[in-house]
């Protein structure tokens, strides 16, 4: 009972703080008479995204295939990379202080030599610029997590006598399982906002983010902000599937918070 | 079962189950500050006999049993299993351990943690089943094969942990106070359980508990242990008679209560240079 009026309230709360917001735009765009260049009413970029819809949808096609293609690859990598450094201590050493020292390097800013390595016309950079993003979260948490293992669990399988790649495969990594999540969950924003970024420094022109900025160069400010809506959309598709596959993945298991 | 007896008996010829020669452990904590674990201890436990450790609270009754199971090494002496050294009878699967906390894996059904070491060590899928099955029983909780251990009481989870140490019927079993987490007529029902099991499989045990009337209706000897640093005070002969006649009525027969007053002496009797605490508890005795 208790649990389920929380998360009602949990839900509605947002929701109806998201619509107060879109309301008080709304009122204050007619009542101060701002200008669309400036900002549009929520109903205008409403009405140009079904308008457009076909168009917003193409460019979040290409995006958000990017986006993807990047968070599998960063997340398999991350996971393995992790996996290698929990077993291998030498590895662990070298490992989390250059990851440390990569995660404050900006990444998108290798973007330009990435559309020169891998060609102008190729989706190929942005993928990796997700990619390279996504490792870094989910490489630290999966890490942190496969640490984590309990002294009981790892005194059985002491008694056990067994490998140390069987005590990875049946204690290690399925108790890491919601330490990855964790990261993966970070890593489905990041993925979506290194794509989109990546756009910005060159490419082809299909994505979202060359869309948006093609809009504002012809001064269609309600379509460019129907193409924003189409970011902010995919970003939430992202983040709601991994969290949806997160909570399938941990149900049996005590909250970890 | 008959041949299992046999062969306990031929391998008891050679071995002891357990031989345990002065052996110490030492702990350094933090900032150099040592801890004697356990002093000079000396145990040995033949092939199919019950033996309990009994004793206060950071006595080293865990240390030593870990020390059996190899999961810790002794400082000094030696330790030996099945006459292999404590390492070789771990690697080779000799015993069975249940700690003192369950342990199961909370991403597993009950069915699936009993058959986790049968998995581990390449038991084929349907033998796991079987085996699985027929511990659940024992258990009493074949009802909750497929639920998952947060969906137990601790005193459930405790019993999913004693199935899984039984699950490859080792001739040898390593219990850290399994039923402590039990309520009294769930852990008489284990006890009696326990004692059928053993006559069974003809395994030793090696039974860590708190509890003195435990300790003596289950044991053929209840080893007595003091604290600081961790020593076997005495040795207590109980031998109420062969498993098959240990049922409830022995709970309640004379020399059930004999036994019990003679672990309670040895417990808050005179230990060396402990003779403030030994004459406090000489009152406690007469209860
Ligand atoms: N890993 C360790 N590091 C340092 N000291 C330890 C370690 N393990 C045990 N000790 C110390 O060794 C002593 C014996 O501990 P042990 O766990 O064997 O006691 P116990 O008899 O099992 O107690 P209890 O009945 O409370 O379980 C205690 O003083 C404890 O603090
Ligand atoms: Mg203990």
């Amino acid at each position: 009972m208790r649990t389920s009026t929380s998360r009602t309230r949990a839900i509605l709360a947002p929701v109806i703080f998201g619509l107060a917001v879109l309301v008080i735009w709304q009122v204050a765009v007619v009542v101060l008479g701002i200008k669309p260049y400036v900002l549009p009413s929520p109903i205008n970029i409403g009405g140009q995204f079904t308008k457009a819809f076909d168009t917003v949808w193409a460019g979040t096609r290409v995006t958000g295939f990017n986006a993807l293609i990047g968070l599998i690859l960063g997340a398999v990598t991350g996971i393995i990379a992790a996996i290698i450094s929990a077993l291998a201590r030498v590895f662990d050493e070298i490992g989390l202080p250059v990851i440390t020292a990569a995660s404050v390097v900006p990444i998108v800013a290798l973007a330009p030599v990435l559309y020169t390595m891998f060609g102008a016309g190729a989706e190929t950079a942005r993928q990796l610029i997700a990619a390279l993003a996504v490792f870094i979260p989910v490489y630290v948490n999966s890490l942190r997590g496969l640490r984590q293992v309990k002294p009981v669990h790892r005194d059985l399988m002491r008694a056990y006598a067994v490998s140390s790649w069987q005590v990875t495969r049946t204690v290690t990594l399925p108790g890491a399982v919601p330490f990855i999540f964790t990261g993966l969950r970070i890593a489905s924003s990041l993925a979506v906002i290194s794509a989109l970024i990546a756009e910005y420094f060159g490419g082809p022109i299909d994505g979202l983010a060359k869309s948006i900025t093609s809009a504002a160069s012809y001064s269609n400010y309600t379509l460019a902000y129907a193409f924003v809506l189409g970011a902010i959309l995919l970003g939430l598709v992202f983040y709601m599937v991994t969290l949806a596959l997160e909570k399938l993945a941990t149900r049996h298991r005590p909250s970890l918070s | 079962m008959r041949s299992s007896d046999v062969a306990v008996m031929a391998a008891g010829s050679t071995a002891t189950a357990v031989d345990v020669v002065g052996a110490t452990k030492i702990f350094t904590v933090a900032k150099g500050a040592q801890v004697i674990a356990l002093d000079t201890i000396d145990l040995s436990v033949a092939p199919g006999e019950f033996v309990s450790l009994i004793g206060p609270s950071g006595c080293g009754k865990s240390t030593l049993l870990r020390l059996i199971a190899d999961l810790d090494q002794p400082t000094t002496g030696s330790v030996t299993v099945f006459g292999k050294s404590a390492r070789q009878a771990r690697v080779d699967q000799d015993y069975g351990i249940a700690f003192q906390q369950a342990g199961l894996l909370p991403w597993r059904t009950v069915a699936g943690n009993i058959e986790l070491p049968l998995e581990l060590h390449g038991t084929g899928k349907t033998a796991r089943k079987a085996r699985a099955a027929e511990l659940l029983e024992l258990v009493g909780l074949t009802d909750f094969a497929d639920r998952y251990p947060e969906q137990l009481s601790g005193g459930m989870q405790q019993r999913v942990a004693i199935a899984r140490s039984l699950a490859e019927s080792p001739k040898l079993l390593l219990m850290d106070e399994p039923f402590g987490a039990l309520d009294e007529m769930t852990r008489e029902r284990m006890q009696n359980e326990l004692v059928r099991i053993c006559a069974e499989t003809g395994a030793a045990v090696v039974f860590v508990t708190h509890s003195i009337p435990e300790a003596v209706f289950l044991s053929d000897r209840v080893v007595v242990m003091s604290p600081r640093p961790g020593r076997i005070v005495d040795v207590i002969p109980v031998a109420l008679g062969a498993a098959e006649d240990r049922d409830d009525d022995l709970r309640e027969a004379v020399g059930f209560f004999a036994a019990v007053s003679a672990v309670r002496e040895a417990l808050h009797g005179t230990p060396a240079g402990g003779a403030a605490g030994a004459s406090a508890a000489r009152g406690v005795e007469t209860r």
